[in-house]
């Protein structure tokens, strides 16, 4: 197998687009082409990320009329939509990897794109619960902000921590990632709640007990895209290319197979695959981009892939363990939280933030120093159903 | 090559399912918890599942449930998926059985008097909930509903 390298980057500006998601999409495998220098002639397949498009414009196939629309590769080059629900892009990307890691194919590109605003929070409230087990969760009347309040109610009791101090603790994340969000121009809230407090997550509105608005991700508009090469070829195209050191995959099922909310197996599962795979642990990792769908997904996700001890990233979060100059940098786009969440495009977007911090070019404020070596995406899509990690390095 | 008797391809093909979704909610509307044993492992799988939710097993018998067990967690649904929108606010809930497996069902309590007290305590069916369902949930679907027995810790 050979290594792969990332040479090229796109990535729309979140929030509400009056483009379709076919404009969306070009917009940013356009930039990820010019970044690259390369031609969209050169690319030789297409693995796009697109979880919902059916019911957002009517649209299924999307990545066949994406590559047409493009021209890539001069036309008729395979061209396949990926659906991991939120996770969708972070798999697209990793079979990206794959193809051009076994030799199938020198230059493809990957990403993802969604359309959810249009939708209005009631009926986006109800495609996105499709990513819950409908058999079962269905009836119950379940709902993605739900699944992850049933969550921390758990955590709380696990770790005998009163609901009132996690919710505090939650709010953190909120009040970390829209500092980010506001700083990162192409984010759905640059500008907008930089400055949050804790008692304005707390005191929003209530979603579902004990998640408030704040604590949730908003539904966005966007679009991310990358181009990969064999990693032997990269520096002919550019200076700083970015190795895929590492990949990961797991799936869950129904929530109430699940041993533990707050300790999903396939996400366990799917970073140690990772971090085996880069042959790294996860002390090695300088910035990480993580789900943050929701303030408890980051404190879980965090213990999950190792970077805490269980029931301790709540407390670590409060020490700023998380931000810039702690322990573990995360989510210094905004994540999902402050940047928007365009779930096709989400992984798309990790990717895109990390190679950004390593070249040095993530926005004033939000830039790691100095320029991480290692970082890490994890990207989650459904109630624990589909999860993905990759790692990066900017050495092989 | 002639090809394969048709009665022979008809007689060849079997049906795996040893209790289907229907099945199930047909028992929860007649206050049944259904399931399934294992004969390898002697788990119970609820809601029934192709393989034995513990070890994987194939070798499956119907079972009741007795309808007893723990509340493991709930949330209160104050913004419902469109078409959800009856009976909001509403509590859906984890509850560990007594067999065993958990299932995802309603609680029957006031949503504004739900607080992190009411985890770990002890639940019981009391009757099912049935949502009526969009054009994209293949018709109505039914869940178990538990309610609280207080004088049990
Ligand atoms: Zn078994």
């Amino acid at each position: 197998m050979r290594d792969v390298a990332i040479i090229g980057i796109g990535h729309t500006k979140f929030g509400r687009a009056s483009k379709t998601s076919l404009e969306l999409f070009s917009e940013a495998a356009l930039q990820a082409v010019d970044d690259a220098g390369v031609d969209l002639k050169d690319i030789e397949a297409l693995f796009q990320g697109a979880a919902l498009p059916g019911f957002e414009e009517g649209q299924v196939t999307p990545a066949a009329f994406s590559a047409a629309e493009l021209n890539l590769g001069g036309g008729s080059i395979p061209a396949t939509r990926y659906e991991g629900a939120c996770a969708s892009a972070s798999i697209a990307i990793r079979e990206a990897a794959e193809w051009v890691a076994s030799g199938q194919c020198d230059m493809v590109m990957a990403g993802g794109v969604e359309k959810a605003l249009l939708m209005g929070t009631l009926f986006a409230t109800r495609i996105f619960a499709m990513a819950c087990h409908a058999p079962t969760e269905g009836p119950a009347g379940l709902t993605f902000p739900g699944v992850f309040a049933m969550a921390a109610r758990r955590y709380s009791k696990n770790y005998d921590i009163p609901l009132d101090k996690l919710r505090e603790q939650m709010a953190l994340v909120s009040v970390k990632n829209h500092k980010h969000g506001a700083l990162n121009p192409l984010a759905q809230f640059y500008k907008k709640m930089g400055d949050l407090k804790v008692e304005d997550v707390i005191n929003s509105k209530l979603v579902a007990d004990p998640l408030t608005v704040l604590d949730c991700c908003p539904f966005s508009d966007g679009a991310a895209a990358i181009v990969l090469c064999a990693a032997e070829e990269a520096r002919k195209y550019t200076d700083d290319p970015v190795y895929i050191l590492g990949t990961g995959q797991g799936s869950g099922g129904a929530l109430s197979k699940m041993k533990d909310l707050t300790k999903p197996d396939s996400r366990i599962k799917s970073a140690r695959m990772a971090f085996k795979h880069a042959g790294l642990r996860p002390s090695d990792i300088d910035v990480l981009e993580l789900h943050d769908c929701f303030t408890i997904a980051e404190l879980i996700a965090l213990e999950s892939m190792g970077f805490f001890e269980w029931g301790e990233a709540a407390e670590a979060t409060t020490e700023g363990q998380t931000e810039s100059g702690g322990k573990i940098p995360v989510n210094m786009s905004g994540g999902l939280i402050g940047k928007g969440h365009p779930i096709g495009a989400t992984g798309a977007s990790q990717v895109y933030w990390i190679v950004k911090q390593m070249r040095g070019e993530a926005a004033k404020g939000n830039q790691i120093d100095p320029v991480p070596e290692y970082g890490m995406t994890d990207t989650l899509g459904g109630d624990f159903g589909t999860l993905c990690h990759i790692i990066l390095g900017r050495g092989k | 090559m002639t090809g394969k008797e048709q009665e022979e391809i008809e007689k060849e093909y079997k049906e795996y399912t040893v209790l289907s979704l229907s099945e199930y909610e047909e028992g929860l509307r007649n206050g049944k918890l259904l399931g399934l044993r294992c004969a390898s492992c002697g788990g119970i799988t609820c809601h029934p599942m192709p393989v034995c939710q513990w070890c994987g097993g194939r070798s499956l018998k119907r079972v009741e449930l007795c309808g007893d067990g723990e509340l493991t967690t709930f949330t209160v649904i104050r913004v419902p998926s469109e078409g959800f929108e009856e009976g909001a606010p509403y509590i859906p809930c984890l509850v560990k059985t007594k067999e065993g497996p958990c299932v995802v069902g309603r609680l029957d309590y006031d949503t504004e008097s739900a607080t992190q007290e009411l985890i770990g305590k002890q639940v019981k069916m009391s009757g099912t909930h049935t949502c009526k369902g969009d054009k994209f949930s293949d018709g109505a679907h039914t869940c178990p509903v538990f309610k609280i027995q207080e004088n049990k810790l």
